[in-house]
């Protein structure tokens, strides 16, 4: 978060960052070293801070890697069932209009268990934010195949690649979802470099004003990477990434509302 | 002001959610109680509750454990194979200890079954059906009336045990026309406080997390022993039965729901005969009544339990009686409705029986 | 050319060396040493930082806090000439303390 915090003893230096100080626990989090979820926490919980809506803000965690995001993020937070995240969304964000709700789901919770809840929300418009996190693997439960899996790329329950035959194509839930007339934004980013983090922090920013404004769903993507998944290094992780992720998941804004 | 109306059932109960103050409703069509979601599209939503048609069963359940987990009054409701599909969530929202009502406007199964009535859920409702150590309060109406009265009753449970209620009718119950007369009932009054819901984190206290996810076993073992205690605690305070013409029978029959009515026919058929018999009906049937049915056990000459089911109830009836007399069982199945004439011949066979057992008693 | 500096929190980094890579001063480095939880965390080598934030925006673990030296320059206004369209004020660069 950037201020102007002034700390004597740096010498004429200011703060012109520090990790949000009320949203962010101090839990050391779980994630794998170089893990996207890390950084989609940090800025989501940067945005409800510099917002001021810690108080007004309710979360939903999936199951997968990050079904313990509620020990992070210093809100009120709901566990919900595999898949589930986005209907038990819709009924908090039905009784409470005026508070911020958002779901935060993995390739497996949104697109594959999930995938009647993840249209229907979208489909009914509800007035929430849906955080998908797509690093085409199914992390916690040890790296299978996801639905975003891409062609032949190996898991391990496609341990020589992903085939049509098998499997079929990778889903594009995301642009699925686009079409949906309820949903008024949607938008596909990453963390991986510092202007994909700027541009996932605005993005944020845009939704959660859409929220405050009635506009319908809210999408957003957050291709990322999964270094034990992929089996790599976090920093060639985000080198594949780039190289075979973002050609079939470009990243850039698919639907804005109008103004 | 309490007001008497002459109803179908799921409509009955449609009615008195409105009345108990449940503020939304979430659900799926399916026969023999849907009804009960196109009565509240109309009446529920012109008085103020939210009322949504989600897209399964599943959507459902997980979007009551969202309301309820916000702290609002809310329930569901769906007919045997919708209940299965639920099963996961009613796990989650009693480990969470959550409060909601769950209606199971029981059909005929397994499988995809008939629409016709039937109690082949019983297991289901009263086990835990779905996975882990849990337990749903479960009411079990055999009236109009009932239907009624219950849904007050199991929202008020819910809440002060943080726990799942279940109203186990069947299909004939939600179909049929009764009177009925709806309580007086102020929500403002009755529902309680929910300071550990997730109504959005304000300064003066710590997050609030809902959740059934526990991954150290130490713990998972302390959220478990609670849950007991509290299921110890229900079970003292909140069972219910009801007798018929019990002080001085000799041969008990043990019913619940629909099958009560039938066998309550059947009791006074019998009485003309010149059986002695008597009817215990199970309201709770978690907990049950077993107390109720050991004291009985120990003044008849046998218990006979009627279900429309294969046989479930009366597994927990032979828990109560110990082995103190003999427990046999008449049931239908696939949605057969047996009548009171049927249920006489069955007490006749246990009658014969035992004066062939016990001449001398005789 | 601003000075900056970086502070990291060492128990909490996963060595994960996405700041390394993101530093345009490639002025961090993973330290030999590992902390409580076995990670090589990263430290600042050279002392050209400046400020930049860039390894904050990418940490995963959100251990990193930036300082920066504030150079904000003030404008002074001298005059102003009113013509037929607009007014127009003319200002001069002072430093501000």
């Amino acid at each position: 978060m950037e201020n102007t915090m002034v700390d004597p003893k740096l010498d004429g230096l200011e703060c012109v960052y520090h990790r949000p100080s009320e949203t962010l626990t101090d839990t050391l989090l779980h994630y794998c070293p170089g893990c996207g979820h890390g950084v989609v926490h940090r800025i989501l919980m940067e945005v409800v801070e510099e917002l001021g809506v810690q108080e007004e803000t309710i979360g939903v965690a999936p199951v997968g890697c990050a079904v313990f995001a509620y020990h992070y993020m210093n809100i009120d937070m709901q566990e919900a069932a595999h898949g589930r995240a986005s209907a038990v969304a819709t009924a908090i964000k039905r009784l409470l209009p005026d508070k911020y709700v958002f779901s935060y789901q993995g390739d497996g919770d949104l697109a594959a268990i999930g995938t009647a809840e993840t249209i229907h929300t979208a489909n009914r418009g509800e007035n929430i934010l849906i955080v998908f996190i797509n690093n085409a693997i199914y992390g916690m439960t040890g790296g299978q195949m996801a639905p975003t899996t891409l062609l032949g790329m190996k898991t391990t329950t496609s341990p020589t690649g992903r085939t049509v035959e098998v499997a079929g194509y990778p889903l594009k839930i995301t642009e699925l979802v686009a079409t949906l007339p309820g949903v008024a934004y949607v938008t596909r980013q990453a963390v991986h470099t510092p202007s994909a983090a700027r541009f996932l922090k605005k993005a944020v920013t845009k939704a959660f004003q859409y929220q405050k404004e009635h506009r319908g769903t809210c999408f957003i993507e957050v291709v990322s990477n999964c270094p034990s998944g992929w089996k790599m290094t976090p920093l060639e992780a985000n080198k594949w990434m780039e190289k075979n992720m973002f050609p079939f998941y470009p990243p850039g804004d698919i639907k804005v509302p109008h103004e | 002001m309490s007001d008497i109306k002459l109803m179908k059932g799921n409509e009955a109960l449609a009615e008195a959610a409105i009345r108990a103050g449940c503020q939304a409703y979430f659900g799926y069509p399916i026969t023999p109680q849907s009804e009960i979601l196109e009565y509240l599209a109309d009446e529920g939503r012109k008085r103020g509750m939210i009322v949504l048609q989600a897209e399964s069963e599943v959507a459902s359940i997980n979007m009551v454990y969202g309301g309820a987990g916000a702290g609002a009054r809310v329930m569901t409701s769906s007919s045997s194979p919708g209940i299965s599909l639920m099963q996961e969530g009613l796990s989650y929202i009693a480990s969470a200890e959550l409060p909601c009502l769950v209606v199971n406007v029981n059909r005929g199964g397994p499988g995809l079954g008939t629409i016709q009535p039937s109690q082949g859920d019983y297991f289901q409702a009263t086990k835990g059906g779905g996975h882990g150590d849990y337990r749903l309060i479960v009411l079990a109406p055999s009236s109009v009336q009932e239907m009624a009265d219950f849904v007050f009753d199991a929202f008020d449970l819910a809440d002060r045990y943080r726990n799942p209620a279940m109203i186990l009718a069947d299909g004939a119950l939600g179909q049929m026309m009764e009177r009925v007369e709806f309580r007086t009932y102020d929500p403002a009054a009755r529902i309680p406080a929910k300071p550990w819901a997730t109504t959005g984190k304000p300064r003066s206290r710590e997050r609030n997390i809902i959740t059934s996810l526990h991954i150290q076993p130490e713990k998972m073992e302390q959220i478990n022993l609670r849950l007991q205690e509290k299921y110890r605690l229900i079970a003292e305070k909140e069972t219910r039965s009801e007798s018929f013409q019990t002080e001085d029978a000799e041969f008990l029959l043990v019913a619940y729901g629909l099958a009560a009515r039938i066998a309550q026919g059947a009791v006074e058929k019998a009485r003309e005969q010149g059986i002695r018999a008597g009817l215990l009906r199970p309201i709770t049937l978690y907990p049950f009544p077993t107390d109720a049915i050991r004291t009985l056990a120990e003044h008849v000459r046998g218990v006979l339990v009627v279900e429309m089911n294969a046989g479930q109830m009366v597994e927990d009836v032979r828990l109560a009686v110990e082995g103190r007399v003999p427990v046999a069982f008449y049931g239908r199945m696939g949605g057969i409705v047996a009548t009171p004439d049927e249920v006489v011949r069955a007490l006749d066979v246990m009658v014969k029986k035992d004066v062939e057992l016990n001449a001398e008693a005789y | 050319m601003i000075r900056g500096t970086v502070d990291f929190a060492i128990e909490t980094c996963k060595g994960c060396e996405l700041c390394i890579d993101a530093c345009p001063q490639d002025s961090l480095e993973l330290s030999p040493n590992i902390n409580a939880q076995g990670y090589h965390y990263a430290v600042l080598v050279k002392d050209n930082c400046t400020g930049c934030i860039n390894c904050a925006l990418v940490c995963p673990d959100a251990v990193i806090t930036v300082y920066r030296e504030n150079k904000k320059k003030g404008k002074e206004p001298v005059a102003t000439i009113r013509n037929v369209k607009s007014n127009m004020t003319v200002t001069i660069e002072s430093e501000r303390k």
